[in-house]
């Protein structure tokens, strides 16, 4: 993987697997701390104990079709080779948060990349669950919830292609202003 | 910044449109991308919004971009499968969004299978 955006992709495809009804974003970068984080937090089915202490280990997974499950232990990597940190909490039947920080300055830290690309990936694939982006660097910030989006709709599908790219179109724009014009 | 208010002139425009229409039927031609961690490592994510992007520039109504799971093939990632009604599927492999543009054109619209991209090349 090359851009932190597709880990956020990657990772949140568990939570939509896990049965989630809504999928929480949440991407913070503070310049004066030198930190990013990245959490990932959904309502779904959650984990036993037992499957936690097991899920960072990439032979690991609940496909059946094969024994590998490359997500979380690539992340992982990303976030400890990045001068930072990486966790995960869970509890089953109430919800799964993933947790990873960087050195923002870090050289091996990945770009964000198009975190915008993203979302609209996960909406449209999944227009049927509920995702919130909360995107803040230093003191701007934007956030968008498809429940506000399903209010204004009305009834018009969320994944139509001409709702979709109204999205992407105020993803990119408005994560553009909030990163002040440097990509993160 | 965009906000959200935006979105009131394109629902009104649609609510227009989708009583005119029907939002899916059999004769649908669906184009299905692999998104698992295989894919989006090999680079699907910009290939699936070629794909989207050119669905709605050309106004295809009766054309479905839909995202899958590992479809088992990892090495040939980015992988794309058109589902034509009536017809054999087609995989093609190795995507890139410039691929995806002559399938489109080709495949999708023209109706002739871009046969140096598909699988059976390999």
């Amino acid at each position: 993987m090359r851009e932190l955006s597709l880990h956020i992709l990657d990772i949140a495809k568990n939570s939509v697997k896990a049965k989630a009804k809504l999928v929480e974003i949440a991407v913070c970068a503070d310049s004066a701390a030198d930190r990013l984080s990245i959490v990932i937090r959904d309502d779904g089915c959650g984990m036993s104990p037992e499957f936690l202490r097991r899920v960072q280990d990439p032979f690991t997974t609940t496909r059946t079709t094969r024994k590998v499950g490359m997500g979380i232990p690539l992340f992982k990597q990303a976030a400890e080779s990045a001068g930072g940190s990486f966790s995960i909490s869970s509890e089953l039947g109430k919800g799964t948060e993933v947790r990873a920080e960087f050195q923002l300055s870090h050289i091996d830290r990945m770009p964000l990349g198009d975190l915008g690309s993203t979302m609209i990936l996960l909406i449209s694939g999944s227009p049927d669950i509920d995702f919130r982006l909360d995107f803040q660097v230093d003191e701007r910030s934007f956030s968008l919830d498809t429940r506000e989006v399903k209010q204004t709709l009305e009834g018009v599908p969320v994944d139509l292609p001409e709702v979709q790219a109204f999205l992407r179109e105020m993803l990119t724009e408005n994560i553009r202003e909030v990163s002040g014009g440097k990509p993160l | 910044m965009k906000s959200i208010q935006e979105l009131q002139a394109i629902k009104e425009k649609m609510q227009k449109m989708i009583n005119t229409r029907e939002t899916t039927d059999d004769s649908d031609i669906r184009i299905v991308v692999g998104m698992a961690t295989c894919g989006i490592a090999a680079g699907a994510r910009p290939v699936l919004n070629k794909l989207s992007d050119e669905v709605l520039s050309r106004g295809l109504h009766h054309v479905k971009v839909i995202q899958t799971g590992c479809i088992g093939m990892c090495r040939y990632e980015p992988i794309v499968e058109v589902f034509v009604p009536g017809q054999e599927k087609v995989t093609y492999i190795h995507m890139t969004p410039e691929k995806a543009v002559r399938v489109i054109n080709d495949h999708i619209v023209n109706g002739n299978v871009v046969q140096e991209y598909t699988v059976n090349k390999e």
